[in-house]
């Protein structure tokens, strides 16, 4: 009984791996699509939203049938119950890739490479928080998820410094403010995407300790 | 509230070491369950708190087992130590005889004849083991015709007949079906209120299900002991961990 338990269990993990893969493909799309102003990729980037719902819908009825036939408890309890968790910050992070892509589309034509200087650099680290996030998880690495919180920090800087930039070319009146503001939402979808990473390592240590940002929740 | 302190206990049956240095206290109103492998103790222990081991042969138990502060295993009266603590075994045991009687036979033997007392207490028992209205209209028939789930709740009621304070329950539901399982755990969680309750269960899902505290049990050591949310969520030793998950066992 337990052989076959286990055995669902790293297909859960594997799971988790592929969603995670899905969501980074999902941002590295979303951001190449806005740098090369590259409408069939924003357009493919929109529509790969659908594959990550998918998943996180597999996800889920794997973790209920968990809970129904297995009853788990103690690890395995936090492991399943950390999953169901997990793939809603995960799903929110491949909305929040299309919405970017829903911008891209809008700036299509516009010249906005001088904006461009930090964007890709909130992708990156983001990809990278996403990609730990799931890893730590699957490695049950506490060390891991608590440096991705960590490196949340890399990403609200690099948000207040395209903050800024932006706010000094609308003060200078030399910019479209329109387009200073659709830049600033794709800025801001970015780092969400880094909340929702640390809410993901938080349940991931949730999943190795019992505490959930340092609380007893069971 | 401790109702009972188990102090440096050491039960030998034999040369066999059955229980090795139990220390444990069972709260009062509060439902303690035991688990573990079979063989590791726990109905053991459980048969120690009410000194059902004093007629197993070879038996020898050495520290103290307090109830309510006293000794029951030096100067207690082993009658009353029976009367105030209760037990309910595996498999329903009626005695032959009928449903009315199973219950007065307890109240009789500690001396209440009066037929108005022991319809009282026939009445309140049957009530308070959630069984008055099935048998109410076949009191004076055998209770042997009882199902199986009716006839583990007349013992209940059986023992709650003496006034207990505290009652033992050795897999109370392991010889009944899903229905029964229900109805009794019911009763147990509605009993804690008036009585300190032991159970022994192999059924993990239960223990979590009804008790308040779990001990697991394992060659005759409490491995772990606290309370079943800790225990079941976040177990800290990992024998425990292996054991309700199904590693072992």
């Amino acid at each position: 009984m337990r052989n076959r338990f286990d055995h669902e269990l790293d297909l859960l993990g594997n799971e988790m791996i592929e969603m995670g893969a899905l969501i980074e493909t999902a941002i590295g799309d979303a951001v190449r699509a806005l740098c090369q102003q590259d409408a069939a990729l924003a357009q493919r980037a929109i529509e790969f939203d659908a594959q990550i719902d998918e998943k996180e819908r597999d996800i889920e009825r794997r973790c209920l049938r968990l809970l129904l036939s297995q009853q788990p408890v103690a690890n395995d309890l936090r492991m399943i119950s950390s999953a169901l968790k997990m793939i809603t910050d995960m799903e929110r992070i491949g909305d929040h890739a299309a919405d970017i892509s829903e911008l891209t589309m809008r700036l299509l034509g516009q010249d906005y490479t001088p904006a461009l200087r930090h964007i890709p650099q909130m992708a990156e680290a983001t990809i990278k928080m996403v990609k730990e996030s799931v890893d730590a998880y699957v490695q049950k690495n506490q060390q891991l998820a608590e440096a991705v919180i960590a490196y949340d920090d890399v990403v609200d800087d690099l948000f207040d410094r395209v903050k800024f930039e932006l706010i000094d070319t609308l003060r200078q009146n030399t910019g479209d403010g329109e387009l200073s503001i659709d830049l600033l939402l794709v800025a801001k979808y970015f780092e969400r995407i880094g909340d929702h990473a640390v809410n993901i390592a938080e349940w991931v240590i949730f999943s190795i300790t019992g505490l959930h940002k340092d609380r007893r929740i069971i | 509230m401790k109702k009972f302190s188990i102090e440096n206990l050491d039960l030998y049956y034999g040369a066999f070491h059955a229980l090795k240095n139990v220390n444990l206290d069972i709260d009062e109103t509060c439902i303690t369950a035991f688990i573990g492998p079979s063989g590791c103790g726990k109905s053991t222990l459980l048969k120690t708190l009410n000194r059902m081991n004093d007629l197993v042969e070879g038996c020898k138990i050495t520290g103290r087992v307090l109830l309510d502060g006293e000794d029951i295993y030096y100067n207690y009266d082993v009658n009353l130590l029976r009367k105030n603590v209760g037990m309910v075994f595996q498999k329903p045991n009626p005695f032959p005889m009928s449903v009315y009687d199973n219950i007065a036979y307890g109240p009789r033997t500690h001396g209440i004849h009066s037929k108005a007392k022991l319809d009282e207490i026939v009445e309140r028992s049957l009530r308070q083991a959630a069984i008055f209205d099935e048998v109410k209209d076949r009191l004076k028939k055998s209770a042997l015709g009882l199902s199986g789930g009716q006839q583990q709740r007349l013992c209940i009621a059986r023992a709650l007949a003496v006034s207990p304070q505290v009652l033992l329950m050795d897999e109370p539901t392991s010889a009944l079906d899903p229905i029964s399982t229900s109805k009794i755990e019911d009763l147990v969680q509605e009993l804690k209120k008036y009585y300190t309750i032991v159970i022994v269960t192999h059924n993990m899902q239960q223990a979590t299900r009804i008790s308040d505290k779990t001990a697991f049990f394992l060659l005759g050591e409490v491995v772990e002991y606290d309370s079943t949310e800790n225990l079941f969520s976040m177990p800290q030793d990992k024998r425990t961990e292996d054991y309700i998950t199904g590693r072992f066992g």
